[in-house]
């Protein structure tokens, strides 16, 4: 069974609609405390949302420094897949794990809403359960989340094909398709390889038909299908 | 010796600072058209132990580097309190 982390930190949170996310899936999902050291044999590893630290200094700033990242950084360097949703894509940005930074939103605001975004890449770990294009409806909750980069590492970026998931206008959504200014609406990015992955939408939390759909499983459906296809070989 | 440094991280020049804006917004609002090119950063207040200013500056700087400012968005400057 494809053995996943979720690594809590002091001020995560869906950490355990992650799990479930994770389980309902088919896959095995077990909590990583930010001190621990060790992953446990951890396939794959997930930093969850939330304000790890309270945000102090920036967003993720902190955790990037807590004893567990030394074991997601080797992790990573090992070739394993990592996701990070909100405030784990933060943790990983500060961690150099990918690049550039998120800051504070556009409008100011913390914003909490459903957003569209289009697959841009079907094909990393996390997303091949989608199909090429497909715009999905998901919820985001962040005051910073606006992506920022250089110039020449935003070409990169498009040059690679390393967005993941994109801003778009759906058509059925009263509100900016781009919700914090991101630049080239970029709300999920990866590393070249494509086995790590930032995203600032929240898929634990429309995961579940109760809550009125489970889209964002398609994240956790990816992870046990793409791991399982690859011990099989 | 104890040195108390005083460290200033401010936004990059060029990127969008909606803060700083919104506060020109309000200071317009409040009768100070004057004012202009506003920026918000953050300021952190240090003692650091060590042998001389320099190296106290230099290890001041090396914190900025590795936590109190993000290379890709701020710029960080470093002063030793008189």
């Amino acid at each position: 069974m494809v053995r996943v982390a979720v690594v809590r930190f002091p001020g995560s949170n869906c950490e355990d609609e992650t799990l479930r996310a994770v389980r309902r899936s088919g896959g095995e999902a077990f909590e990583v405390r930010y001190r621990e050291r060790d992953l446990r044999d951890a396939d794959v590893v997930i930093l969850p949302g939330g304000f790890s630290y309270g945000d102090y200094l920036r967003a993720g700033a902190i955790a990037r420094f807590s004893p567990v990242l030394d074991a997601v950084i080797r992790h990573a360097a090992d070739g394993r897949p990592v996701l990070g949703v909100c405030n784990g894509f933060q943790i990983l940005c500060e961690a150099g794990l990918l690049p550039g930074a998120l800051v504070r939103n556009e409008g100011l605001h913390f914003v909490s809403r459903p957003v569209a975004v289009r697959v841009e890449r079907a094909d990393t770990v996390f997303t091949s359960e989608y199909r090429p294009d497909q715009i999905i409806r998901i919820p985001i909750g962040h005051g910073e989340g606006r992506y920022v980069a250089p110039p020449d590492m935003l070409e990169e970026l498009e040059g690679e094909r390393r967005v993941v998931l994109r801003y778009v206008d759906a058509g059925f959504l009263d509100a900016p398709a781009n919700p914090n200014g991101a630049l080239a609406d970029i709300a999920a990015i990866g590393d070249p390889t494509g086995l790590i992955v930032g995203m600032m939408p929240h898929p634990e939390r429309l995961a579940d038909p109760v809550v009125g759909s489970d889209v964002g499983l398609g994240v956790y459906r990816s992870i046990v299908s793409s791991l399982t296809t690859a011990h099989s070989h | 010796m104890k040195y108390r440094v005083h460290i200033r991280v401010m936004p990059r020049g060029g990127l969008l600072d909606p803060a700083g804006q919104a506060v020109e917004h309000a200071l317009d609002a409040l009768g100070f058209p004057e004012a202009s090119n506003v920026h918000l950063g953050k300021a952190i207040a240090i003692d650091v132990e060590s042998g001389s200013p320099a190296e106290a500056e230099a290890r001041a700087r090396a914190m900025c580097e590795r936590l109190l400012a993000n290379p890709v968005t701020e710029d960080f400057t470093v002063e030793l309190a008189a």
